[in-house]
């Protein structure tokens, strides 16, 4: 197999604290590759270094099969970066940004042109192209952003946490752009915070967690490594809560948690499904909806590191180092 | 897909060339000055805030200082304009600290262009910048009787000292634009510093109606010799003096702050 990003053994260390202590990755070409990991997980850096804009203190890094540090200008001719913060220029509108890059890269300015009409286009900026990006809502931001990483055709694209803070309707057009681009054969590089995001879009996943890779998968593979399944219940009424717990812990033998009105619990047997299905049919509970699923990325996380990957839990002794 | 294709079409460079890097800066340049368009508190930074300073100085302090306007004016204008241009220097980190917070200068960083592009760009589009606030701070004078001695030469040789002078000077807007963590803070060490600075020199008060005690400092102020070189230039008086030690203190300030500025610029990204 061909890999567009290679690292081993990365290491990278601000003062006393180790951002990445450690870090293997192998990214097939052509493929999303998520680096999954709550805040302060060393995401960042490892985009940053992988990017040439760091260097890292140990360990070493290929992308298209150029080394970071000794070929970086090599490197840098074949990715592109959208950074968790929109790093367009404000004060310049959507097309003079895209100009600037496209004559940074060497095209002539009708070439930059033609580009920029196009890239806008495609990113339904045309009706905005003439403003100032400091009067784009956070979705075009965005957008914008992620078109000047395109302006030279990346064939890696690091895409470094590019939803957070996206309403659901943003987030969804991204996602639909970064499949687009995947099937153009482009290979990603995708942080997030969100498992889903993930699960979205990542044929691969290296969950990532004090700087270090603690596992690595497809979204399946790491699901089905808390070892087994979820069983969902959700009662027509919800006063029948009280009682579907009871029977999911006395038939499971584990502890139930509630969110909303559905009673989730770990299940190992399948077998225990009709058993439940029994019991709560014994109790004239009437039952809405009633399934096992696979577990979610979010419970394969808490699994793993003993901590949800939610930003707001992230824990305070990482707080103020760069994720 | 394999490594080599990877690298397709073209087998790349290992590092941009030095025409490359020239027109990397050319671009960048003209970046920061399109900026201008979108921004108008700029326009106003760089044209009205000179004007008035020269009108309210001429106006206010003339006749008390040197008995008429006209008088005042002819002394005043080059120490006006040399204060003017230490604050446009601090264009120069402000604009710097920007890039870095917002990111922007990360996305620079990324793209295949020379590693010294994006600062020199932006020095090259505030010497343009500087520029225009000179001739404008010349004109405005001009209309209100301010007249030039030693005709274009003079004049050019006065436009070439000052933008050495600011370029030099430029180096420690870098280091403040680097090491500060965000934008306005620069802003506020201009005015902590730029103002003291020209207000103890001869930029605007003769050295003998200040404090004994101060005018060692006055004299030895940078702002006092770049102010005299430029009297030397514009109107009459010793200019080989003065300008030989206005560009001592630039290849002071360049030697030590260009190096700083570079060092601290390379630990931040």
């Amino acid at each position: 197999m061909t890999y567009a990003i290679r690292a081993e053994g990365l290491v990278r260390r601000f003062g006393a604290t180790t951002a990445l202590a450690g870090v293997d990755l192998a990214v097939p070409a052509g493929t999303v590759f998520g680096l999954l990991g709550p805040n302060g997980a060393g995401k960042t850096t490892a985009v940053r270094v992988l990017a040439t804009l760091l260097a890292a203190d140990e360990g070493h890094a290929t992308v298209g099969g150029y080394d970071v540090r000794r070929d970086a200008h090599r490197v840098r001719q074949l990715i592109g970066l959208t950074g968790q913060y929109a790093s367009v220029d404000e004060n310049l509108t959507g097309t003079e940004n895209l100009l600037l890059i496209g004559r940074l890269l060497g095209f002539s300015r009708a070439d930059a042109r033609a580009r920029a009409r196009q890239l806008l286009a495609d990113f339904q900026l045309t009706d905005a192209a003439e403003r100032a990006a400091k009067t784009y809502s956070g979705g075009m931001r965005r957008r914008l952003d992620l078109a000047a990483s395109l302006v030279g055709r990346p064939k890696v694209l690091f895409l470094d946490e590019p939803t957070t803070g996206l309403d659901p309707r943003s987030r969804n057009e991204l996602w639909d752009i970064v499949r687009g681009l995947v099937a153009d054969g482009v290979t990603v590089l995708l942080t997030t915070q969100y498992l889903e995001e993930a699960d979205q879009l990542a044929g691969e996943i290296a969950v990532v967690d004090h700087g270090r890779v603690i596992a690595q998968g497809t979204p399946e593979e790491l699901k089905a490594r808390t070892g087994g399944q979820v069983l969902a219940v959700r009662p027509t009424d919800p006063t029948d809560l009280p009682t579907v717990l009871a029977v999911a812990a006395e038939v499971t033998g584990a502890t139930p948690e509630v969110a909303q009105t559905t009673v989730s619990v770990p299940v190992n047997d399948p077998g225990v499904l009709p058993a439940v299905v029994r019991r709560l049919d014994a109790a004239e509970v009437a039952v809405a909806e009633l399934a096992l699923r696979g577990a979610s990325l979010d419970e394969v996380f808490l699994h793993l590191t003993g901590h949800r990957a939610e930003p707001d839990t992230a824990p305070a002794d990482l707080e103020g180092v760069p994720a | 897909m394999t490594a080599a294709t990877l690298a397709a079409p073209l087998t790349p460079a290992r590092r941009p060339g030095l025409v490359a890097g020239l027109r990397h800066t050319v671009t960048l340049a003209w970046r920061s000055l399109v900026q201008i368009k979108h921004n108008p508190m700029e326009l106003i930074d760089l044209s009205i805030q000179p004007v008035m300073f020269v009108l309210l100085f001429t106006y206010v302090f003339g006749t008390a200082i040197a008995g008429s306007p006209g008088d005042y004016l002819k002394f005043a204008l080059p120490g006006i304009i040399v204060q003017n241009a230490f604050f446009a220097t601090m264009t120069t980190g402000f604009g710097l600290n920007t890039d870095l917070t917002k990111g922007v200068f990360d996305r620079l960083q990324t793209l295949p262009i020379a590693r010294w592009a994006p600062l020199a760009g932006r020095i090259l589009a505030d010497t343009v910048k500087q520029a225009w606030s000179v001739a404008l701070l010349l004109g405005v004078g001009m209309i209100l009787g301010f007249r030039v001695g030693n005709g274009a030469a003079g004049l050019l040789a006065a436009f070439a000292l000052l933008l050495a002078f600011s370029l030099a000077a430029s180096w420690i807007s870098v280091l403040v634009g680097v090491l500060v963590s965000e934008p306005d803070k620069v802003q506020i060490f201009g005015f902590m510093v730029i103002f003291p600075l020209t207000f103890t020199s001869n930029a605007f008060v003769p050295t003998d109606k200040m404090p004994s005690w101060m005018q060692h400092w006055v004299e030895v102020n940078p702002a006092t010799i770049l102010a005299d070189a430029l009297r030397g230039l514009l109107v009459s008086g010793p200019v080989a003096g003065p300008v030989a030690r206005s560009l001592i203190w630039a290849a002071v300030l360049l030697a030590v702050f260009a190096p700083l500025a570079v060092r601290a610029l390379r630990r931040r990204v």
